[in-house]
């Protein structure tokens, strides 16, 4: 009886710990992590819902990576090209930060939560041009998908005329 | 028949302390420079897109290579029946171990992604010889594992030690099968592409390996003060001289076979006479250092009888197949590829010279690391545990051996 | 007794509770994702109905002429379009294609040609990679997995052609078509961003006269009525590898 008490204390609490002490799981980023740079943090869902995204984007980009170069799979919507396109956006003075550094998109998580990885040893860290901030190929930005336009999307329309005007800077 | 004491070395001494602390000092050495290659990129090394592998490969397969051949004395005695070999059985298979260890060490260092060794032994092309060496590899660490217990522990020994020594013996053939064939393979470069590549490989573990377990018998022997019979190491001695005398049979069976065949005749000239550094590294440092002058030692009537000598003949050996590996690695990667027969070919990438090498210090230290690793293995071991017989004398060593 | 009856049943429950719940969690994962998956069409994989191949007629090939070059090393930025590999020595620089220079023994005749990978249909370099990271597309192109590229350089002893390159340092920079790093090993791709997108390799679209690119499984399309008409040969056609890569004036 004992025994089966401290088991179910036990799983409680180990369950427990692992929520909280997961900070990519918690929602309001004040204080724990910076929040992310980049203009995707506003929008509902561009591969998955952020929630998603934050969670399991290392398990996407890994079958991903395997169809894109093995099997010669290329969408937009599925691209390590095309995110960092979006999310890495220049620094105050214009220029753009490396991988590693904490301005870097993908760096201001994982220099934190202090996960190595090594996309950006091969992978371009940079928007492909530097004097674009999202992907050249409007006919073709997720952001002007369906997605962005669902009812569930909770865009100012002054955001929406940006997206589908496209950036001016 | 006497009965054979095993017991572990007191290894208390100074001179055992400063052993210790001149190996581990060069394996520390090995360590900080595949830091210093991993961290900065293969560009501080010798090694170019032309001559890919270079020194440590030199000494990574030549230990993987004396790896299987140290194994032989233990086979001769548990597949072969040698009881008079019995004794060093188990400092043969612990010799065994070390040096792949300290080969494999070496290998991964130099690897341009080690820290992807998990992703080299889960994913597997079965196509590769290089995957099938990696099973292989792992698979000797286990099987001579399972063969040492079956040597040391009494319980185990007569029933179980020639099987799993005839196990032991098959793997570790296909292990060196492989290794040659690494290089046996290689359909395209005019040094390799030769089915004699994996016999020979086997050959060469043979003289390799003896020669390092008679090195290392020899030194743990003398600086244990304790005896090792002349019965036991002449039997030694003449065993090395037969396989180094099979190992020049082969070299000369592998050229002789190329130059029978005009499309070798640039490989077999270049190696043999217009090659530089690797004609003579191959006719003063293979052949006369490390084939004929041992055997002299080896056979001589009263050369053969001093230790002294035939230690350094042993040491010849293996400065001998150190630069064989050179020349057939190396040598092997600096002849040009043949892509157009009968045209004189230049490119802005090296087409049609002769590549260039110059190994440097991080690499020579690396491979030397390696070396030290397996010796700084085999000498905190036996003092671990029960690997060296008390005493090899010739009255203790059973007479009527078969 | 029926109070021991009432303990164990309310266990099991419990029990069988726990692991629904651990069981959904471990699930809820695989469920969204093939929600997502299934929420967009994906573009088609490649097949081996198509077999991409380049024909080059050396005839046509100028010697001193360097365009394909260039332009391979602007679309990827290695060589000198790119400001990388800067401490590494000249023989240990990257070279994805390279002008040849022949000249006949016997006759004297000059030949040039650009090298690259051959996109050989039994590569050697596929067969010897121990992790598979060398690997050949449906439609031929063949190419190297960089994920699991341990950087052995094995494939680089196979290749009769010396395709391949190892990078010696570290790599910033990098274009967007051509990912690329320190410590793996990298060939011509034939531009397989270009294709995916019905493009044509950087190469032979820089090259005035003498490259064609085309469907090697297509008997209509222009490369396979050239090879069809005047033939292309195979360097080291002596090794079977059935290349993609075709020469003529060889």
């Amino acid at each position: 009886m004992l025994f089966r008490a401290i088991n179910l204390k036990l799983f409680v609490l180990v369950l427990a710990g692992l929520t909280i002490a997961l900070p990519v799981t918690a929602d309001n980023f004040e204080g724990i992590v910076p929040p992310p740079k980049a203009k995707a943090s506003e929008i509902n869902g561009c591969v998955a819902p952020v929630e998603d995204m934050r969670k399991n984007h290392m398990e996407k980009m890994l079958h991903q990576r395997d169809k894109t170069l093995r099997e010669g799979v290329r969408t937009k919507q599925h691209s390590i090209a095309e995110c960092v396109n979006c999310h890495i956006t220049p620094k105050k003075d214009g220029s753009y930060a490396n991988f590693g550094e904490n301005e870097h998109f993908c760096s201001s998580c994982h220099n934190y939560a202090a996960v190595s990885i090594d996309c950006f040893e091969c992978h371009r860290d940079k928007p492909e041009k530097l004097d674009y901030k999202h992907s050249q190929i409007k006919n073709t930005n997720p952001h002007h998908n369906d997605i962005a336009f669902s009812e569930k999307n909770t865009q100012t329309t002054e955001t929406l005329d940006t997206i589908k005007s496209g950036d001016s800077k | 028949m006497k009965k054979i004491t095993f017991a572990q070395i007191e290894g208390r001494s100074s001179g055992y302390l400063l052993l210790l602390g001149i190996l581990g000092a060069f394996v520390l050495a090995g360590l900080g420079a595949a830091y210093y290659m991993e961290h900065n990129g293969h560009y501080v090394t010798g090694m170019n897109n032309q001559i890919v592998w270079g020194m440590p490969h030199v000494f990574a397969v030549f230990l993987i290579v004396a790896a299987s051949g140290a194994l032989n004395v233990a086979s001769i005695s548990s597949v072969f029946g040698k009881t008079a070999y019995k004794p060093l059985a188990p400092l043969s298979a612990l010799l065994a171990l070390a040096l792949l260890m300290g080969g494999l060490m070496i290998l991964v260092l130099d690897l341009g992604r080690a820290d992807r060794l998990i992703v080299a032994m889960t994913k597997y092309n079965f196509k590769s010889i290089f995957a099938w060496n990696m099973i292989l590899y792992n698979g000797f660490f286990v099987i001579v594992g399972l063969y040492l217990w079956m040597l040391m522990d009494k319980k185990m020994t007569k029933k179980f030690s020639k099987p799993v020594g005839i196990a032991a013996f098959i793997w570790r053939l296909t292990l060196t099968t492989g290794t040659g064939s690494i290089f046996g393979f290689l359909v395209a470069r005019q040094a390799y592409d030769a089915a004699i590549m994996a016999p020979m490989f086997v050959v060469m573990s043979f003289s390799f390996g003896l020669a390092i377990f008679l090195l290392v018998l020899m030194a743990s022997y003398s600086w244990s003060n304790r005896e090792l019979g002349d019965a036991l190491f002449n039997r030694l001695k003449n065993l090395l001289g037969i396989f180094v005398a099979g190992v020049l049979y082969f070299v000369i069976a592998f050229h002789l076979t190329n130059l029978y065949a005009t499309e070798h005749h640039g490989i077999e000239s270049f190696i043999l006479s217009t090659g530089g550094i690797y004609t003579k590294l191959f006719w003063y440092g293979q052949i006369i250092l490390g084939s004929l002058v041992p055997l002299a030692m080896f056979y001589h009537p009263t050369w053969g009888k001093s230790r002294a000598l035939v230690a350094l003949g042993a040491v010849m050996v293996i400065i001998g197949g150190l630069v064989q590996m050179y020349v057939i690695i190396i040598g092997g990667q600096a002849y040009p590829l043949v892509l157009f027969p009968g045209k004189e070919v230049s490119s802005g990438f090296f087409d049609g010279v002769v590549n260039s090498y110059t190994p440097t210090m991080a690499e020579l230290i690396l491979g030397l690391g390696g070396f030290a690793v397996a010796l700084i293995l085999v000498a905190f071991a036996v003092k671990v545990l029960h690997f060296m017989p008390v005493s090899l004398a010739d009255a203790d060593v059973d007479p009527h051996h078969k | 007794m029926n109070t021991k009856n009432e303990l164990n049943n309310q266990a099991r429950r419990n029990f069988i509770g726990k692991i629904a719940g651990v069981t959904g969690l471990a699930l809820a994962p695989g469920f969204v994702l093939h929600q997502v998956a299934n929420a967009k069409a994906p573009e088609d994989a490649v097949t081996n109905k198509v077999r991409w191949g380049i024909l080059i007629n050396t005839n046509k090939c100028a010697t001193g002429c360097n365009d394909c070059v260039s332009a391979c090393e602007k679309e990827n930025a290695w060589g000198s379009a790119s400001d990388n590999e800067s401490h590494s020595a000249k023989e240990q620089k990257a070279q994805w294609i390279r002008k040849v220079t022949l000249t006949d023994k016997q006759t004297g005749y000059v030949n040039s040609l650009p090298l690259m990978c051959q996109h050989c249909e039994t590569a050697p370099c596929v067969d010897v990679c121990p992790t598979g990271a060398s690997m050949k597309r449906e439609d031929g192109i063949v190419l190297v997995d960089k994920h699991i590229c341990i950087g052995c350089r094995y494939c680089m002893m196979a290749c009769p052609y010396k395709a391949r390159s190892f990078i010696h340092e570290e790599l910033k920079n990098q274009s967007v078509n051509a990912p690329r790093g320190l410590g793996t090993v990298e060939s011509c791709t034939m531009c397989v961003h270009r294709i995916d997108n019905d493009g044509t390799p950087a190469c032979v679209e820089a090259c005035s006269s003498a490259m064609t690119f085309g469907d090697l499984n297509d008997a209509s399309s222009k490369i396979s009525i050239e090879l069809k008409q005047n033939g292309g040969e195979q360097i080291r056609a002596d090794l079977g590898l059935n290349t993609g890569v075709r020469y003529q004036g060889i």
